[in-house]
């Protein structure tokens, strides 16, 4: 049921809304609304159990095993959450004086400084307020630089086909062609192809490494090489920062600059679809290039650059000045962990991809790399299931949903058949890890002898399969009082 | 070790399975002259305890003056039920509803928050969300220059916010798009209809009408819709939602209605927080649904022939399209929209309008008792709603400064963003507002006027 239809004509919370009338006076009338728009009339009892209940509709990371590859589902302290939300910190206005922000304004600082340490960046702008505006962000400053320098003549970004599809989308926002270059049979770039791609056409390369196919770039310095040879520069991706935090820094790996999605490896949440935080960092020389504004500090007081200290930057990327209360989160997790407990989150969310790929390729499953370690993640091809029972991985996923798992990321990357990219995260135990293997293989058991079960699941979710095409050709994104 | 469930047992047994000799094995792929020594920006890890000890003392550095800014984030009453329900763990640590059937919550939600807000707006379509109202206003200038085809230019009145302004710059320049500013008529503070005239009969993508304009005043929806018609050319409403309570909705304005409404959803439930996280909003007509941006939810059926909801029209997307998407963005503002239907569904019709209302009152009693000091007017003459220009006899930023030392945050200053108007600010009265406090406004207005 819509809380629409939980509506009832003249019902309404006396508590929740001022006492004052609800009639403008000095407004003229061809100026207001004259028709009713479509807002429940509903008691707080009845809106507080609505949304209570469509909550536990969901599967959630405080639920459910979440091994969405490529997304990072570890676990949200609830202390970042409490903490981000002390009174001060939501109360003050953004164009109130820095003076009345000082604390807030601290944390950012702190925190620009930690993600410059483990990044190995000269610089970072907390602004971005998603991982793709991060990317927008970063290719803005590369061409800025290039733009700067008089060198007009490079139109093109580099992409490999494995990348998010984020990254070809921003190229093109950012006024770029894209360019995109094959991976070779063990995951790695193809050199000779990025070789005949890069010339003096190249802005840029794109590159998240470890790569969506859940392995290290083991290239990485000669393709740094060929780019800046050419007179480009290199993006990281840090969609999958998590695989490597505290063990390889992006700007030894000769990284121009990078955004982090602090709601990945920095365990804000994902609420749903967002919000996210993409901080970007960068080299010295895209330094004059960073998005506003970027906290200072001087003489213990703290204040936001502005254009004048950078007349060079990429601008505003909203009115204000980002997701603050994300950063807080994040802020609040990276002093938890310090730098030790930052080390060892590359190291457990390795041992835990790894051990669950040893395991499911011992117990018969296709791995895609089995000659490669896993990063942070890995891919399982269930195309041999499909050829002999004609299950799918997406019924895989689905019947997964049946025995309490949420589903790992399907058919991304597009390059392996059938496949699941599964990321466990450093925060999942053993015994998870454990009853994930089984119920992947009670399901593969379920393919070969009641394979209608698997077809039609989940059966115990509160929506079975549902009618996407249907979806798409009857467009319904809005609920309309019945005739 | 935080948020390591492993014992030292489950490592070796882990290992042993892998086959590994130790956890630093599983890198050895990575070239070693690439492995990072130490940290060193970072201390040691805090507990629970000291962390909080660290946040509650940052916190208190943090003042709370009595706020009377607006220019484009208000304080509201959020219902004490809003934040409860939305930082339950099923909502607040949930992925993106990618897998339907464990999502119905979210997605449900989603398409609520979409009915609402395409009813507030009068239009007939709206998706999951977009980052701020800032980066929604450069959204909805690629979109509507996505659908005109011909023009890459867009007016862009300067009665919109100088910051949204600057966002759209930064975003929309890099794909050759012209924005051209109009002018505002200095008696009214709102558009200046003789100057678009100048524009008529070139070739436009899109005009913006903010309603109400960055400086509280109400413009004339109808005649700069009417006019961009005219032009060929699509009207981008740039609209406050809660105001949406009390004026006519952007899909009523002139014969047509607009065609994109966008804005910032920040006073349906986000709290100011410095300035995020808040949530941008974009509705549009059914026919320009396939050029929007973002993540869109609709209602179909499952299996079984039950109601259920799903992701759609993904076709537009990046993670489908690629280099061929409408925007590259993915990640939204999913829990600021979660936040904001509960927001509306506890308000419900009748409490948004009296929080409009009561915004509009205020600010008005706000002007008359300021503009009774000597030397302080109002500046402009159009009708406004919760927010106005005052003119002080002397330095804008001098008089917020004493104010600040006051305890009152007394606007917003004009001065560097439009010097042609002297020493003004933008000031905000919402609901929250007492008589009480509007008289220490005025008596700290007094003080440093003095």
């Amino acid at each position: 049921m819509l809380i629409f239809e939980r509506s009832h004509p003249g019902r309404r919370n006396a508590a929740q809304a001022p006492h004052h009338s609800a009639a403008a006076s000095g407004i003229p009338a061809a100026l207001l609304r004259q028709d009713q728009p479509l807002l429940p009339e509903a008691s707080e009892m009845d809106v507080v159990r609505h949304y209570t209940r469509l909550s536990q509709k969901n599967f959630s990371i405080d639920t459910h095993f979440y091994p969405l590859g490529s997304c990072t589902m570890k676990y949200n302290p609830r202390a970042c959450n409490t903490l981000a939300m002390l009174p001060n910190f939501l109360a003050r206005h953004p164009l109130a004086p820095e003076a009345t922000g000082q604390g807030m304004l601290a944390c950012l600082y702190d925190l620009q400084e930690i993600l410059k340490d483990v990044t190995g960046m000269a610089g970072v702008s907390l602004m971005p307020m998603a991982g793709a505006q991060g990317e927008f962000a970063g290719i803005a400053m590369i061409r800025a630089y290039h733009e700067a320098r008089g060198d007009t003549a490079r139109t093109e970004i580099i992409v490999p086909d494995a990348a998010h599809g984020t990254n070809p989308a921003t190229a093109v926002m950012c006024g770029y062609t894209v360019k995109e270059i094959p991976t070779d049979a063990n995951g790695d770039v193809d050199l000779d192809a990025l070789r005949a791609a890069t010339g003096p056409q190249t802005a840029g390369l794109m590159l998240t490494n470890p790569s969506t196919l859940g392995v290290f770039e083991k290239q990485i310095q000669a393709i740094q090489k060929i780019v800046h040879d050419a007179g480009g520069l290199l993006y990281y991706d840090g969609a999958n920062l998590n695989a490597i935090l505290g063990k390889v820094k992006p700007g030894d790996m000769g990284f121009d600059v990078i955004h982090m999605n602090l709601h990945k490896t920095f365990s804000t949440p994902h609420g749903g679809g967002g919000p996210g935080a993409g901080a970007v960092g960068v080299a010295q020389r895209l330094l004059p290039f960073l998005p506003l504004p970027v906290v200072a500090k001087q003489d213990e007081t703290y204040r936001y650059l502005t254009e004048k200290d950078l007349p060079q930057s990429i601008g505003h990327l909203s009115a204000f000045s980002g997701n603050i209360g994300i950063l807080l989160r994040a802020y609040v997790y990276a002093r938890m962990l310090g730098a030790e407990g930052m080390h060892r989150v590359a190291e457990f969310a390795t041992l835990n991809a790894n051990y669950l790929m040893a395991e499911l390729h011992k117990a018969g499953f296709t791995v895609a790399f089995p000659q490669r370690r896993a990063s942070h993640e890995f891919i399982v091809s269930m195309k041999p299931l499909k050829d002999a029972t004609g299950i799918s991985a997406m019924d895989v996923a689905k019947r997964l949903l049946d025995k309490g798992f949420h589903p790992p990321t399907t058919y991304f990357p597009m390059l392996v058949p059938e496949c699941l990219l599964i990321e466990p995260t450093e925060t999942e135990s053993k015994e998870t890890l454990d009853a994930f293997v089984a119920a992947l293989k009670e399901i593969r058991d379920e393919a070969h002898a009641t394979p209608e079960l698997v077809k039609g699941a989940p059966h115990t979710m509160p929506a079975r399969r549902l009618d996407d095409v249907k979806a798409a050709r009857e467009l319904d994104l809005a609920w309309k009082t019945p005739a | 070790m935080p948020f390591i469930p492993h014992t030292e047992q489950d490592i070796q047994s882990m290992l042993a399975s892998i086959g590994a000799k130790n956890i630093d094995a599983l890198f050895d792929e990575i070239p070693a002259a690439l492995k990072s020594g130490k940290l060193t920006a970072i201390g040691d890890g805090l507990n629970e305890m000291q962390v909080t000890r660290l946040m509650r003392e940052r916190a208190a550095q943090d003042s709370q003056p009595l706020n009377f800014i607006g220019a484009g984030a208000y304080e509201h009453h959020i219902p004490a039920a809003v934040w409860d329900i939305a930082t339950r763990g099923e909502y607040y640590t949930a992925y993106t509803p990618y897998q339907a059937e464990a999502s119905q919550g979210t997605l449900q939600t989603l398409y609520e928050y979409q009915t609402m807000i395409a009813s507030l707006t009068g239009m007939d379509a709206s998706n999951a969300s977009l980052y701020d109202g800032a980066s929604a206003l450069a959204e909805a200038i690629l979109m509507a220059v996505r659908a005109h085809k011909t023009s890459r230019r867009v007016l862009l009145p300067a009665t919109v916010s100088p910051l949204y302004r600057s966002v759209a710059r930064s975003i929309v320049k890099l794909q050759n798009i012209e924005l051209v500013e109009i002018p505002f008529d200095i008696a009214t503070g709102t558009t200046d209809l003789a100057a678009l005239q100048q524009h008529a009969g070139s070739d436009i993508a899109a005009l913006v009408i903010p309603q109400p304009n960055f400086f509280g005043a109400l413009e004339d929806v109808d005649a700069l819709t009417a006019w961009a018609h005219a032009q060929g050319a699509l009207a981008i409403a740039l609209v406050n939602p809660l105001t949406l309570a009390l004026l006519k909705a952007p899909g009523q304005w002139a014969e047509k209605g607009a065609d994109i409404a966008v804005g910032d959803g920040q006073p349906l439930g986000a709290p100011l927080s410095s300035g995020g996280p808040y949530f941008g909003f974009m509705c549009c007509k059914q026919a320009l649904v396939r050029q929007m941006p973002g993540r869109i939810i609709g209602r179909t059926v499952d299996l079984d022939g039950k109601q259920g909801f799903t992701l759609t029209l993904q076709a537009r997307e990046q993670h489908i399209r690629r280099a061929k998407a409408t925007s590259n963005i993915c990640s939204n503002q999913g829990l600021m929209v979660t936040a904001a239907t509960i927001h509306m569904a506890l308000l419900g019709m009748d409490g948004l309008r009296r929080a409009a209302a009561a915004s509009h009152t205020n600010t008005q009693a706000l002007t008359v008792q300021a503009s009774g000091m000597q030397g302080v007017k109002r500046l402009f003459s159009a009708p406004h709603f919760h927010e106005v220009v005052l003119h002080l006899p002397e330095s804008s930023a001098k008089v917020l400064e004493s104010m600040a030392g006051q305890g009152i945050s007394g606007g917003y200053d004009l001065q560097p963003h439009y010097p042609q108007l002297g020493n003004a600010i933008l000031v905000c009265a919402t609901e929250t507002k007492t008589s009480e406090d509007l008289q220490r406004y005025v008596a700290a207005l007094r003080h440093a006027l003095h």
